[in-house]
């Protein structure tokens, strides 16, 4: 027996190191799957867009109107931008700027669910009325229950990040729950396409 | 500025006979005493066999349920059961089959297998392995709940809308059933994950991605394919739940929705998960049979090349289940062709077993006769699937018995024979003792002459018209004989299933002794005692190729791989992490140990899902605050586990 054969040739990091730690990769798994789920809703949404529909049916009560949901766009991604500064400032040790840019960008993710809350209340239709009240409000629903969760996953870990749970080796929570932030902004970025962008491309008309 | 020079460290090297070792091992790993560490166990072994057992009462109750509407079939004019009864028997022994036992019953193997497979002490996300179990039994609890009190799913396993819309269909039957398999959809998912991360992460040092058991691709093509499949399923069965509980309109014609969305979504889950409770199985006859031809098998990386393409052509192909609902020629003609090209991996297999049994010295065990009558009854399978795959043939076909000889050829044949194949094989390591092999020739026989007398001549009675999940039949349709034999048959089948489970508990207690390696098999979980300890392996292996056991007589690829010398890890629950490619050592893992999180997460999930069916949404509520509670504790930050700034815990 050789002990070089199975020695490794350097001195290994233990427990949760970045992207080294099993959750990185479960979270990495659990995008995918996510996002498999809203392309599954986005084809649910085309398929029922693609048939014939009376005029002003789809979407009901015309083109989305986008004085809020754009705006509302913006603040989810400069949120986005904060959560990215709050991963480079633990990566650098900056446990202040950690704790920060966390709280911002969970900050901005309420702003973006009472922006959501107005826009839903505005609504002509509800719920129960037609195909596309059906869509309209399961989809923007869903994500903002992905939201909800991503708010709720950035809160913990800002209460963590105060608690000095977290240094510039000890950052894998951090980072597994900001891709889960990122990947809920991203994902609205393709919902808000959908719904108010491809109306105005002619998309149901 | 820490850096990450501090929390690094070299790990010992020792001999597996290094004394107290092995004590010190078991006194890491080892589940905690009484009905606390019953619950809170996250061992793998432990996990994979209640997935088996449960997975098998489930067998037993969907197969109790076949019988019952056999007896109404075997003659004309029988009424042995109401046609509403028979509605929700038929539609039950299908979730039961295909969601409850098929896919549940290789999770469990691979749960068993995987970590011994790959020199590991455990899966990747130990925790969320026991959540996955427990969201198994409760949905199944929760699924078979609503059959118990009167309410079982009654408008078949696939749940057609608008039969399954709340206008024709009042009950809370599709209620049940809708909130169940989302339940279900959820086990899948978190298991399915687990096994992916896993196979990146928990290879022992050497087992590089050309060195991976066939087993282990087939469960990973299996989880790949169900991480992204099983969302459209859960989805579809959400809208469905909007639109009879909260007046929504995706799937209501009349309103303007599309009931061929409930289609769509349906069977783009639907065939990919046909190839995920087939894969894992072939996968566990590539590695069993070649152990009984005494040679490696034929063309192993071919083989696990067309396991995966396989599930890739398996993504484009559910338009076959729709084939009659009046899509364009063009996207039928498309959909005709890429179900006939599976023809092509499903061919490698089947020409690298038979290779394998050709060239090899066959040892005729029940387990081999298992996998080997598996490679016929998939042809048998294979080839009505490629009858009706093509267009004027399903045309035909479509709705008449000949589906269900398909269906049945197809699951029993590539997924209950290489599982009883498996348990023979298997048996001595989960439980130190062998099988008997007498009483094993009885069952095997029994359930091959009782499978094909009763599920051949279904080909005939589909042949001669008679549709499927009708209750009962006119008398001179000419479909007397044939219902007869198919009940007969069906009724021995049922009698060798009999005798595999009679064998198990005779076995448990009083068969032979079996020894660390029985069969002189050539991968790692035989390298292990029988049953292997809670840690698996007292150092972590090391793999030099495809055969570490069998290296002294096929020579070996430059490499050598060491069983009895390697990593200690003793710091704690340890494990090794590997590179995703090439197995190469980067990080020693903490592992967690036993917790409650898992099964308060499952409760708390279930309860949701009660208040969903209910519509009581103070208990959607209060079980949304639980499931919050739950995942903050099991995530909790903990130095312990490597997860926090303060103490190195190295």
């Amino acid at each position: 027996m050789s002990d070089a054969a199975i020695r490794p040739h350097a001195e290994l990091p233990v427990g949760a190191i970045g992207s080294r730690a099993s959750g990185w990769w479960a979270m990495i798994f659990t995008i995918f799957t996510e996002g498999s789920l809203f392309a599954y809703l986005l084809f649910s949404y085309y398929y029922i867009a693609a048939q014939p529909h009376l005029p002003g049916t789809f979407p009901q009560g015309g083109v989305p109107s986008l004085a809020l949901a754009l705006p509302n766009t913006i603040v989810l991604l400069i949120s986005s931008g904060f959560v990215a500064w709050a991963q480079t400032g633990v990566e650098r040790n900056d446990k202040k700027r950690l704790a920060l840019g966390l709280l911002i960008g969970c900050l901005l993710g309420i702003v973006f669910l009472i922006v959501q809350y107005f826009e839903w209340a505005g609504k002509s239709f509800p719920l129960a009325s037609s195909p596309y009240s059906s869509l309209y409000f399961v989809v923007t629903g869903f994500h903002m229950a992905h939201v909800v969760v991503g708010v709720l996953v950035l809160a913990a870990l800002w209460f963590w990040s105060r608690r000095g749970y977290f240094n510039n080796v000890r950052f894998a929570h951090v980072h597994i729950g900001a891709i889960y932030w990122h990947f809920v902004d991203a994902v609205w970025i393709a919902v808000f396409f959908t719904f108010y962008i491809t109306p105005l491309l002619g998309l149901g008309a | 500025m820490s850096s990450i020079t501090d929390y690094e460290r070299m790990p010992d090297v020792a001999e597996a006979e290094r004394r107290g070792l092995a004590q010190e091992m078991q006194r890491l790993w080892e589940t905690g005493p009484g009905v606390r560490g019953w619950l809170s166990t996250v061992d793998h072994k432990e996990i994979g066999l209640r997935y088996i057992v449960t997975a098998f009462a489930f067998l037993i109750a969907g197969g109790v349920e076949a019988l019952i509407f056999r007896l109404q079939l075997a003659g004309p004019n029988e009424h042995l059961l109401t046609p509403e009864q028979y509605d929700q028997l038929f539609t039950v022994h299908g979730m039961t089959m295909i969601f409850l036992y098929a896919g549940p019953v290789l999770s469990g193997f691979s749960n068993y297998l995987w970590p011994l497979l790959l020199g590991a002490r455990d899966m990747a996300l130990p925790r969320l392995n026991a959540l996955s179990y427990w969201i198994y039994l409760c949905a199944g609890v929760f699924l078979y709940a609503a059959f118990a009190i009167g309410f079982g799913p009654n408008d078949g396993w696939f749940n057609y809308v608008p039969l399954a819309a709340r206008a024709f269909n009042g009950g809370p039957n599709i209620d049940f059933y809708a909130l169940g398999m989302i339940l279900l959809g959820i086990s899948t998912t978190v298991g399915a994950i687990n096994f992916i991360v896993t196979f990146l992460r928990m290879r022992a040092p050497g087992m590089t991605i050309n060195r991976v058991p066939i087993l282990i691709w087939g469960t990973l093509t299996a989880s790949a394919a169900n991480v992204f499949a099983i969302p459209a399923v859960s989805l579809a069965f959400f809208l469905l739940w909007m639109d009879r509980n909260l007046g929504t309109h995706f799937f209501d014609t009349a309103a303007g929705g599309q009931a061929l969305l409930w289609q769509h979504l349906f069977w783009m889950f639907g065939h990919p998960w046909v190839y995920a409770i087939v894969l894992p199985a072939m996968g566990m006859v590539s590695d069993g049979l070649p152990v009984f031809c005494r040679r490696p098998l034929v063309g192993a990386p071919a083989v696990a090349l067309a396991t995966v393409a396989t599930m890739v052509l398996g993504f484009g192909v559910w338009v076959h289940h729709m084939f009659a609902t009046g899509l364009p020629t063009i996207s039928l003609s498309f959909f005709s062709a890429a179900s006939i090209i599976i023809a092509l991996p499903s061919a490698v297999g089947v020409f690298a077993w038979l290779a394998t049994i050709w060239t090899g010295r066959p040892v005729f065990t029940t387990a081999f006769l298992f996998f080997a009558s598996f490679i016929l009854l998939f042809t048998i399978g294979g080839v009505s699937g490629f009858m009706t795959g093509s267009l004027p043939v399903d045309w035909q076909l479509t709705d008449t018995y000949f589906v269900v000889a398909h269906i049945h050829y197809v699951l029993i044949g590539i997924n209950v024979f290489p599982v009883a194949g498996a348990i023979y094989f298997w048996f001595p390591k989960f439980t130190g003792r062998m099988l008997d092999e007498r009483l094993g020739r009885w069952n095997f026989w029994l359930m091959f002459a009782g499978f094909n007398i009763g599920f051949f001549p279904m080909h005939i009675a589909g042949l001669l018209g008679m549709p499927r999940r009708i209750y009962t039949y006119a008398d001179g349709m000419g479909w007397d004989w044939v219902n007869l034999t198919i009940t007969a048959g069906s009724f021995v089948f049922a009698f060798g299933v009999l005798l595999l489970i009679a064998n198990v508990v005779r076995s448990v207690k009083a068969g032979r002794f079996a020894g660390a390696n029985p069969w002189d098999a050539p991968t790692l979980e035989w390298a292990t005692s029988s049953p292997p300890p809670p840690y698996n392996f007292v150092v972590i292996p090391t793999v030099g190729g495809a055969h570490p056991l069998w290296e002294d007589r096929l020579g070996t690829e430059g490499e050598t791989s060491h069983t009895r010398a390697g990593l200690v890890l003793d710091h704690g629950r340890e494990a090794i992490g590997t590179t995703p490619v090439d197995a190469e050592p980067n990080v020693i893992l903490k592992m967690p140990g036993d917790s409650l999180s898992p099964l308060c997460l499952a409760l708390a999930a279930t309860a949701l899902f009660v208040g969903l069916l209910l519509l009581a949404w103070w208990l959607v509520a209060l079980s949304l605050l639980g499931i919050g509670a739950s995942i903050l504790v099991w995530l909790w930050p903990r130095a312990r586990l490597g997860e926090t700034a303060g103490g190195a815990h190295v």
